[in-house]
């Protein structure tokens, strides 16, 4: 039954990886993703991962790949007509020793690899493992690894969470719309929106100190409809 | 199965993701390819955190899905940054820093 399973999903892996490689629309390579990310949960499973087989289906093939196909429809379609114009020539010039190369390359790698892990002759990989016993806080459950996280690994799951923390400025910073850029219409046409931004739309804060003001102002002179134009813009 | 098994998978996973990352040229599926390298990494992390019976692989399998998080958000950051700059969104286009 489990030799069943892995050789299903080992079969979904490789087929999902080869789907990225080798489809042409980047949605698709997404989407070929996914699948490869939902057969390696199962291979997880297997190798009696549970928590991290549940954090890569939630997170990866959930969260991230959102993200993926969030930025191929922002990207992509602009993407087609630019392959076709724009580098035609470099195409032309340099798609099939490119591709050689790299099959070349990867094939020694992948004989390197497999010299590596499986030629060694190790005693251990033929193996089937560690003993293994259910239990609630056997191998790889939940609070085997949070046990692990909160104790032996603080340190790594500190810098890991500073970690996301500067990739999700990071990520702002370099995706933010910047001045400058926009076309010179589009300036034009900003500029006078922001001279004659009324306050409290700008900033959190200030439109929390709108609010209050304006709490604050109907509370003073209640039924008194005329409101200050500028007094919280809303 | 034997544990060789699940390194041949993530064996071969890895050397996918190296073939697309070698050959293809829009940047967004070379970080899909990247992100398969490093699946393929993590399988055998697991792999091996299995055949000892010892939990700190799969630590260090999920400190690399962290760090693959982050690389795709400032991947796809560059991407679009790129995109509003109207450049082609092509790695063989972009080589300014070629010089």
């Amino acid at each position: 039954m489990s030799s069943v399973l892995f050789f299903i999903a080992a079969i979904g892996v490789i087929a999902g990886a080869i789907g990225v490689v080798t489809f042409s629309n980047p949605f698709y390579s997404v989407l070929a993703l996914v699948g490869h990310l939902l057969s390696l949960a199962v291979l997880f499973l297997l190798l009696r991962a549970e928590f991290v087989a549940a954090a890569q289906v939630v997170v990866y093939a959930g969260a991230v790949m959102v993200l993926y196909v969030f930025v191929v429809a922002y990207v992509g379609d602009e993407e087609q007509s630019l392959d076709g114009v724009l580098s035609r020539r470099p195409r032309a010039r340099g798609a099939d020793g490119r591709k050689a190369t790299g099959a070349l390359f990867a094939g020694v790698l992948l004989v390197e690899l497999l010299i590596a892990l499986l030629g060694s002759g190790l005693k251990a990989v033929s193996g089937d493992g560690a003993p293994y016993a259910p239990g609630p806080k056997t191998f790889g459950t939940p609070a085997y690894i949070g046990n692990l996280l909160l104790t032996r690994f603080l340190l790594v799951f500190e810098a890991s969470s500073l970690l996301l923390l500067i990739a999700a400025v990071g990520g702002v910073v370099l995706a933010r719309r910047r001045r400058g850029l926009e076309d010179d219409e589009e300036r034009d046409r900003l500029t006078p929106l922001d001279i004659l931004r009324p306050r409290g739309t700008g900033t959190m804060v200030e439109g929390v100190e709108g609010l209050a003001l304006a709490h604050a102002r109907g509370a003073g002179d209640l039924g008194d409809e005329h409101r200050d134009p500028d007094g919280g813009g809303w | 199965m034997s544990i060789g098994w699940y390194l041949a998978v993530s064996a071969i996973v890895f050397c996918t993701g190296a073939f697309g990352v070698m050959t293809r040229r829009n940047p967004l599926v070379v970080l899909l390819c990247l992100e398969l390298m490093l699946n393929g990494a993590n399988l055998s992390l697991i792999a091996f955190s299995r055949m000892w019976g010892n939990g700190d692989g799969q630590i260090l399998a999920i400190i690399v899905m962290t760090v693959a998080a982050c690389e795709v958000c400032i991947g796809l950051g560059m991407i679009v940054a790129i995109h509003r700059r109207r450049l082609p969104i092509d790695v063989d286009e972009l080589r300014e820093l070629q010089g």
